[in-house]
């Protein structure tokens, strides 16, 4: 059983939700990326998605196109994307990382490189925002048969066919993009979310986290209740670019107060949505 | 708008030119991508739908668009004769409009009331606002901050014809990044908008739709180069940035034996200087902006900044129908440098009273090249892509002028 599969059913047992924070590696700076991701483990995460910059991110919003050039700017790459995997790895045997990025770089390094590499650093998963399932046969299988979990979008647009087209390329679980739009809007609606992740988890069969627009703990909570994962990208990056010098620790407080709002709801304490 | 008669049929059903092409976007937009491929094929076999094309083509745009025989020029290179294609004669200055036109009537039958776009230099910027000032849509352009700055007068046209334009600070504030500005927008605004792409690149079905529109290029060169000289071209000869006009000479002759095309890129500084714009000539494979293509880009597969003094040019991608051109070697691509191009922009004007833009410039750099090289019987077709009127600066600045 894959490191993600063994989290969500530990938490499942527990009848607790998956927090899952994003940071861009290599941002504020590379050698501050292994002390937050030990300070997002340290606050609650229960998977990290790590972001792999990329020079053309077009599905995100600025907050993250901010993050991603200043990364770059600083020389972070994938290679050393998964050298900073690897170091995490020394001190930590089991929280997942989930790679997110754009196709580029894993084509430029070859996708059969990439995965070995990847797996061999300790990397769990990968989500390529450009590599729809139909762009990915092989790519999937490769990742599969690597070790890595390939993990998918779906989107407010998607229909039902597009359901079966995730659940057939994809494990480890579903990222529901909770809205039109780019990564960091806040259009957030709880309800259209609330109607949707049923019908969804029930067609693709696999865990279904929920990302885009999830802000504080009172979203958080609200998304909670209806998702088995709830993921927060720009929120944390913003609160890293606005703390230069606290980085860490804003972030690990951060964590642990959506944390603490996630498990009021396993003790029935969440306000109802 | 298929050509039935060759066997070329390309892209597959998926959108793929062998490995190139395809669809590689955000899962947001796979629906609004179905959705536009459907609504495209509709149009395709409408014969209502062609009609409105062709007449817009010739009373809004002026096609078709003459083939002018530069005597003087060829008769000084003393080898092959040189023809061109009038592009620039068209309405608005450039091939761009016959791409916008056919997207615009698509989008009106999809009931979408607004348009957006990505511009460059700004010409497609100015077709599409053009088009949707035709139409009544409301029209959003991205421009990358630093060409808003190179292109003050372009901007000012846009701004006359009721488009909104939005300088896009991220990246390298240049057409790449205006293109991904162009998707965001799309992405949050799926539903009632529809993203106007400016050449054969993107995701299917855009690349084919895109060289369908522009086909009607070489569609009209077919049949007036025997009328006017009693055979087809021995070369065929196009700049290439996205690709759009060379794509929509190329295409109808790609069937056509004995024609041999030649795609020119922006060589810059020199292609050894590293500051130039030749996807094809200098680039590795690789997925951008929804395809998979030649990119010039770093060795961890960052996508790396370009030049050209032609902004039309100054693109890190291109086509994918042009990627699988050049490794099935049905067609040729070289580059030209700046020097080059600014050379044989004096030269059109002087010698044939055209002022050439920068873009089309290289094509015609490319053809003084080989013209010299061939008989005086021989035949080079030059897609002269857009007139220069929105480079007077850019020339002046570099001879030392300012106005
Ligand atoms: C006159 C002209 N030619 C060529 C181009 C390059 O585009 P494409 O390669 O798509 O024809 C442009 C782009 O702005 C242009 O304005």
């Amino acid at each position: 059983m894959s490191r993600i599969q063994t989290v969500f059913q530990r938490l499942q047992a527990d009848g607790r939700k998956a927090l899952i924070p994003f940071v861009t590696a290599g941002f504020p700076a590379p050698e501050l990326t292994l002390p937050l991701m030990n300070a997002l483990v340290e606050g609650g995460a229960d998977i990290v998605e790590l972001g792999v910059p990329f020079s053309d991110p077009m599905a995100d919003g600025p907050t993250i196109q901010r993050a991603s050039e200043r990364a770059l700017a600083q020389g972070m790459s994938l290679r050393k994307v998964l050298e900073t995997v690897r170091a995490f790895r020394a001190t930590n045997a089991d929280t997942p990382v989930v790679l997110m990025g754009y196709a580029n770089p894993i084509e430029a390094m070859g996708q059969e490189r990439f995965v070995a590499a990847a797996h061999e650093a300790g990397v769990d998963g990968v989500l390529v925002v450009d590599y729809p399932p139909e762009e990915c046969v092989s790519f999937a299988a490769t990742a599969k048969a690597g070790g890595l979990d390939p993990i998918f979008l779906l989107a407010p647009t998607s229909g039902e066919q597009r359901f079966a087209d995730v659940a057939r390329a994809g494990s480890g679980y579903i990222y529901y993009v909770s809205l039109k739009g780019v990564t960091g809007s806040a259009k957030l609606d709880v309800d259209e979310v609330a109607r949707r992740i049923p019908e969804i988890r029930a067609a693709v069969g696999m865990p279904v986290g929920v990302g885009f627009g999830i802000r504080d703990a009172d979203s958080a909570q609200r998304i909670g209740a209806v998702a088995d994962a709830v993921v927060i990208g720009s929120r944390i990056i913003e609160e890293i670019e606005t703390n230069p010098g606290e980085e860490v620790a804003r972030v690990r407080d951060f964590m642990r107060s959506i944390r603490a709002a996630l498990d009021a709801l396993a003790a029935g304490k969440g306000a109802q949505a | 708008m298929q050509m039935a008669d060759t066997p070329y049929q390309f892209p597959d059903a998926s959108g793929h030119f062998g490995p190139y092409g395809g669809i590689f976007v955000a899962e947001t937009l796979m629906p609004a991508l179905a959705e536009l491929r459907e609504a495209y094929a509709a149009c395709q076999n409408d014969p209502e739908f062609i009609a409105e094309f062709e007449y817009e083509l010739k009373h809004y745009v002026g096609r078709p668009s003459p083939i002018y025989h530069a005597r003087r020029w060829s008769e000084i290179l003393g080898g092959a004769q040189i023809y061109l294609k009038r592009e620039d004669l068209n309405h608005t200055g450039a091939h761009k409009v016959n791409n916008c036109i056919g997207q615009a009537m698509v989008a009106r039958r999809m009931g979408k009331p607004r348009v957006i776009a990505e511009t460059g230099a700004g010409q497609h910027g100015v077709a599409t606002a053009t088009v949707a000032a035709r139409y009544g849509m409301e029209c959003v352009v991205y421009m990358g901050s630093e060409d808003v700055k190179r292109q003050a007068a372009n901007v000012y046209r846009m701004k006359l014809l009721g488009a909104t334009v939005v300088p896009v600070e991220s990246g390298s504030k240049t057409l790449k990044d205006a293109l991904n500005e162009a998707m965001r927008d799309w992405v949050t605004n799926v539903a009632d908008t529809f993203y106007i792409i400016g050449t054969v690149a993107g995701p299917h079905p855009y690349p084919m739709m895109v060289r369908d529109f522009q086909s009607v290029i070489g569609k009209e060169c077919l049949e007036q180069m025997p009328d006017m000289v009693g055979r087809q071209p021995d070369y065929v000869l196009a700049c290439v940035g996205g690709g759009s006009n060379a794509m929509g000479i190329f295409h109808p002759y790609i069937g056509v034996p004995g024609v041999k095309l030649v795609g020119v890129e922006a060589a810059g500084d020199g292609l050894d200087t590293g500051r130039h714009s030749a996807s094809l000539t200098a680039g590795r494979p690789g997925v951008l902006h929804g395809n998979r293509t030649y990119l010039l880009q770093d060795e961890d597969g960052q996508i790396i900044e370009t030049h050209s003094v032609s902004a039309g040019l100054d693109y890190p991608g291109v086509g994918p129908e042009h990627a699988w051109l050049k490794d099935t070697a049905r067609a040729e691509y070289v580059g030209i440098t700046d020097a080059e191009a600014l050379e044989a922009f004096h030269k059109l004007c002087r010698l044939e009273g055209i002022i050439p833009a920068l873009e089309s410039s290289h094509a015609l750099a490319y053809a003084a090249k080989l013209a010299p090289t061939l008989p005086k019987d021989k035949i080079l077709l030059v897609n002269l892509s857009g007139r220069g009127d929105k480079d007077m600066h850019t020339v002046a600045e570099r001879s030392g002028l300012q106005f």
